[in-house]
């Protein structure tokens, strides 16, 4: 019986060792694009720097705590001799009690300080940071620029080094906006404005997602943040600002630009062309999909959330296009049954469109 | 079905007796078969959540999997939540409550032993009738703002287990607009709030009785400070559930209410306020939070100086953190919310509320640290669970205060962080305490041992399963995994951790089925427990094993907390226990009396009406999700009047009829049938 416990704690620190050593190869090779610990900027920087402080001071009390049990389960177990001394019957202590009482109280009320503190600073934006309107859909964000004019959709272009503030609001039910490298998350709420403050110190690309429950496609409702040298936003802006070039028969991306006004796709798809007559021909109020003027120049599309790993931008496309609710459920894009001629022109058309 | 007398026919039936088989149960006002039932019960759907459970875990296994539809994982999530906090963790808490508050304080039964019956039945028709919803339920695309509505593949898109999603899907929590008319449409979650509805009935009417049977039954000298702390435990609940539940009646009212007949309290295009549900919710929610925990935290209590031989440390201090924690627990609802975009105010008042929480609850484990110590810890396996309990715990208490830290919880909230901090809190909190409470009352209720080596099998796969699926998931969170989430993408790097994740949860499962097989078994096949297996200290234990129908033969006399403890010990010079002479004999006659009562004991009748009552609720509100169609409107009337009926048969017929048997012959009924 002995021996064979023996044994059995011998496996166990094996399996133990050989689990702990597993793990943390797995934290160290993971590349986690949506990670708390590496913050990009000043809001979330300040948000890691409170996590630690919490995380080591509720460490050491979880040492404490759990050391006490695990000497105890050595010192005080009940190894079933009948001569054992029965224990003092002790009711309490006061002084202890208090002290545990106490210092608990303390020790949160150390904390408090800083928290309190954050709250306000990091809530809300500064009035003079360049605004970025975020309207939330099922299941995409729209990005809208009022300063510059600007309509996009899933990928956030900011320029680094400056605070951005996003003024949300949601066009259906509850979202909640994160860019874990940014800030934390606020919620868009239908009917209401919220804000959050964003800043990159340098330029990059950060992963983002709709966290608060949204409905079907709730998993799939992603976004990026792009955070651009000040002078490659400004190029940026000004390209966003031209309108797309309206096709004219003879040119490749004349079929597909015939998919997109026939087979519908216009009814809830904004394109602003340079010839006016064919310009928001659906006012904008009234239209429930991205707008597709610049729909080439964002490197994701579908809420973010394709092209997947090791799925080229084609294919992918082509895959949406085909049956958009069959990988988005509930869609409100619905499956137009399109050709396969069709969805290669409309292809062209909508590489054309950068 | 035996009827072992004629009784008068004193109003709608002829009264109930049978003192065994079906009609028994069914008919029974007793706290003890009452408590039975609700523990089957919710065990039955703790199973039912499981099984929920694996098929979510085994969906996240893997990156972009494509094992369940979206439809079905978010009815899956749903019903998860919904079924472990309000048709296991509640209603198995009740079943210790019922089976033992009556026996802690000395008592025959509960105050309204048919009102039992009744809160019982609401809550066994409750759960019948929302998981009714897999079979009766719709669930479909949503209608956007503009009246288009949402487009699913056939079949319901990439996945399977389809079928699954015609059930609640918008989250236990039901955040509006998601869970309204428009995003949600379909009945199933009409069967979500209308079968909450039902469930919360049975729970506010319980809480009433308990109340009453608290303050009023308890033996003669039980000063209320002299009470066990899991009774104490309880009335905080009862409290909790008094204060919370209308809240959420009225919720669950206006949600119903915007689905059916279009108020849209909720709605923002009805001029509705989305955050509006979600103070209410959680103005309910977190008081229920400690309506979950409590119980167990009465359980841990009792456990833990059995088997270290000591009084519970602080007994004072330990009550009043717990009554506390049931104050603030009130002040603490935003801390859900605190990226909804409430102002910095709130948010750092709520911050600091919820961090004043950590104070009774610190309070709790040191004093339970402060009985151990000292003590003669006898590893048991319902002490394994309660040390279990103690050390997990510790950790949901920890990373709950990483949330009071506001702006931390901004990163935090809504994402696998705090689903790991709720089911340390939950499972390793409330599910290790209710299993520590199942194996050290097990030989109350069968009078057999429960198999120790089968029960520390189970302790030790659960602590590890356990903790290899819900320890993970910090770092999941952290790495920025969102909840309620069908897919994730293979780049975000968080699946080799989901993958440990999914197994934990099967080693969980395995040792859920050790636990089973010990149960069945050791009922049938257990070692005779015999009078007093533990050396205890509290009152259920002065009474023979299994409990007599009508608990007490002789109603005791209370002159100490843990009286039953001093009747066998005294104290030496140095405060050590000394077993005194004479508690043999003292153990001996308390065995006696149990079983021979010296005088004839009068029991309260069996009854049909509480059944025949809580039957007319689900057929209303069957009726109110089909109203506008004329069997819906048929059905409501139809169980008004079954409700009603019962009322009127209910209240003419008495509590007890007159006695005009000797007691002796009921006591050999009762064993025949046990």
């Amino acid at each position: 019986m002995a021996r064979s416990r023996h044994r059995l704690s011998r496996l166990t620190a094996l399996v133990g060792t050989t689990a702990f050593l597993a793990s943390c190869s797995l934290i160290e090779i993971q590349d986690a694009p949506m990670t708390t610990f590496e913050p990009a900027g000043p809001n979330a920087e300040r948000l890691d720097g409170l996590f630690w402080m919490v995380f080591w001071i509720a460490t050491v009390v979880f040492v404490l705590v759990i050391g006490a049990i695990v000497v105890m389960l050595f010192v005080f177990r009940d190894r079933g001799k009948n001569d054992a001394e029965e224990p003092k019957q002790i009711h309490g202590h006061t002084r202890l009690e208090v002290a545990w009482t106490v210092i608990p109280a303390l020790i949160l009320a150390a904390i408090s300080v800083p928290t309190v503190s954050a709250v306000f600073e990091l809530t809300g934006c500064d009035s003079d940071s360049m605004k970025v309107e975020v309207v939330g859909h099922q299941w995409w964000f729209e990005y809208h620029y009022p300063a510059q004019g600007i309509d996009t959709a899933n990928v956030m272009v900011i320029p680094a080094g400056q605070e951005i503030c996003a003024v949300m609001t949601s066009d259906d039910v509850l979202h909640n906006f994160w860019i874990p490298a940014l800030h934390g998350k606020r919620y868009l709420v239908p009917g209401q404005v919220t804000l959050l403050r964003l800043e990159s110190y340098e330029p990059g690309e950060f992963w983002g997602q709709c966290a608060e429950f949204c409905g079907l496609s709730h998993s799939l409702m992603r976004a990026r943040v792009l955070a651009m040298e000040p002078s490659d936003f400004e190029a940026w802006v000004a390209d966003q600002q031209k309108p797309a070039a309206l096709p004219v028969e003879g040119m490749p991306e004349y079929d597909g630009y015939q998919v997109f006004t026939n087979k519908g796709c216009i009814q809830c798809h904004t394109v602003r062309f340079d010839d006016d007559s064919a310009s928001n021909i659906i006012q904008r109020e009234d239209f429930n999909g991205p707008d597709l003027t610049h729909f080439a120049s964002r490197t994701v599309f579908a809420g973010a959330s394709l092209p997947e790993e090791g799925e080229s931008y084609d294919a992918a496309l082509k895959k949406w296009l085909a049956d958009p609710p069959n990988v988005k459920p509930g869609s409100f894009m619905p499956n137009l049954a399109l050709t396969e001629q069709e969805i290669d022109d409309l292809i062209v058309w909508l590489g054309s469109n950068k | 079905m035996t009827v072992t007398a004629e009784r008068p026919r004193t109003t709608i039936f002829k009264r109930p007796s049978s003192a065994y088989g079906i009609w028994s149960w069914l008919t029974t006002v007793d706290h003890k078969k009452i408590g039975i039932m609700y523990g089957y019960a919710a065990f039955s759907f703790f199973i039912i959540g499981g099984l929920e459970a694996l098929l979510l875990r085994v969906q996240l296994a893997q990156a972009n999997a494509e094992f369940l539809t979206a439809g079905a994982y978010n009815a899956l999530f749903t019903m998860h939540a919904t079924t472990m906090i309000f048709l296991f963790i509640m209603p198995a808490s009740a079943a210790f409550m019922n089976y033992l508050i009556p026996l802690m304080i000395g008592a025959r039964d509960v105050a309204f032993p048919r009102l039992n019956a009744l809160s019982w039945w609401i809550f066994f028709f409750g759960g019948i009738f929302l998981y009714s919803t897999f079979v009766f339920g719709t669930s479909v695309a949503p209608v956007g703002p503009d009246g288009i509505s949402g487009n699913l593949a056939a079949g319901g898109g990439p996945g399977s287990f389809n079928w699954l999603a015609a059930s609640p899907d918008g989250g236990w929590f039901a955040y509006q607009p998601n869970a309204g008319p428009f995003y949600s449409p379909g009945t199933a979650m009409d069967y979500w709030a209308l079968g909450l509805q039902i469930i919360g009935l049975a729970s506010l009417v319980s809480a009433v009785n308990f109340i009453v049977t608290i303050f009023n039954m308890r033996a003669k000298g039980m000063r209320l400070l002299r009470m066990p702390v899991f009774v104490w435990m309880s009335t905080v609940v009862a409290f909790l559930l008094l204060f919370s539940i209308p809240i959420i009646a009225v919720a669950l009212f206006m949600v119903t209410f915007d689905r059916q007949f279009g108020t849209l309290f909720f709605a923002p295009v009805g001029g509705g306020d989305p955050i509006l549900w979600q103070h209410l919710f959680w103005l309910f929610g977190h008081p229920e939070v400690y309506i979950l925990i409590l119980p167990a935290m009465g359980i841990v209590s009792e456990v833990l100086p059995v088997f270290s031989r000591k009084p519970l440390f602080g007994y004072s201090a330990v009550v009043f953190a717990g009554a506390a924690i049931g104050f603030l627990g009130f002040g603490v609802w935003a801390h859900h919310m605190l990226a909804s975009g409430i102002t910095p105010v709130a948010q750092a008042a709520f911050g600091l509320a919820t961090m004043t929480i950590a104070i009774p609850t610190g309070i709790k484990i040191f004093n339970w640290l402060g009985t151990m110590w000292g003590g003669r810890l006898r590893m048991t396996t319902p002490m394994l669970f309660a040390v279990g309990f103690i050390a997990m715990f510790t950790i949901g208490g920890l990373s709950g205060v990483t949330h009071a830290v506001v702006p931390s919880d901004w990163q935090q909230t809504d994402t696998y962080y705090i689903v790991a901090h709720l089911h340390y809190v939950l499972f390793g909190g409330s599910v290790f305490g209710l299993f520590a409470g199942l194996y050290y009352w097990f030989p109350k209720l069968t009078g057999k041992m429960m198999n120790s080596k089968l029960g520390k099998t189970h302790f030790w796969l659960m602590f590890i399963g356990f903790n290899i699926t819900f320890a993970p998931m910090h770092w999941l969170g952290l790495q920025g995994m969102v909840r309620r989430t069908w897919k994730y993408a293979p780049e975000t790097g968080l699946e080799p951790w989901n993958v440990v994740v999914t197994i934990g949860a099967f080693i969980i499962a395995l040792s859920v089925a050790v636990f089973m097989y010990n149960w069945f078994h050791s009922r049938r096949h257990g070692v005779d427990s015999g009078f007093d297996p533990w050396d205890a200290r509290t009152l259920e234990w002065a009474i023979p094993n299994p409990t007599p129908e009508y608990n007490f033969g002789v109603s005791p006399v209370i002159s100490k907390l843990d009286h039953f403890w001093h009747l066998k010990y005294d104290q030496d010079d140095e405060g050590r226990a000394v077993r005194k002479d004479d508690a043999d004999q003292i153990i001996a006659e308390l065995e006696h009396v149990g079983l021979n009562p010296p005088e004839p004991i009068h029991l309260p009748n069996p009854s049909y009406f509480p059944l025949l009552m809580a039957a007319g609720f689900p057929l209303m509100f069957y009726g109110i999700i089909y109203h506008t169609t004329a069997w819906g409107k048929a059905l409501i009337v139809i169980g008004a009047m079954v409700a009603l009926t019962a009322v009127i048969g209910w209240a003419m017929e008495p509590v007890e009829e007159p006695h005009d048997e000797p007691s002796e012959e009921r006591a050999e009924e009762v064993e025949a049938g046990v």
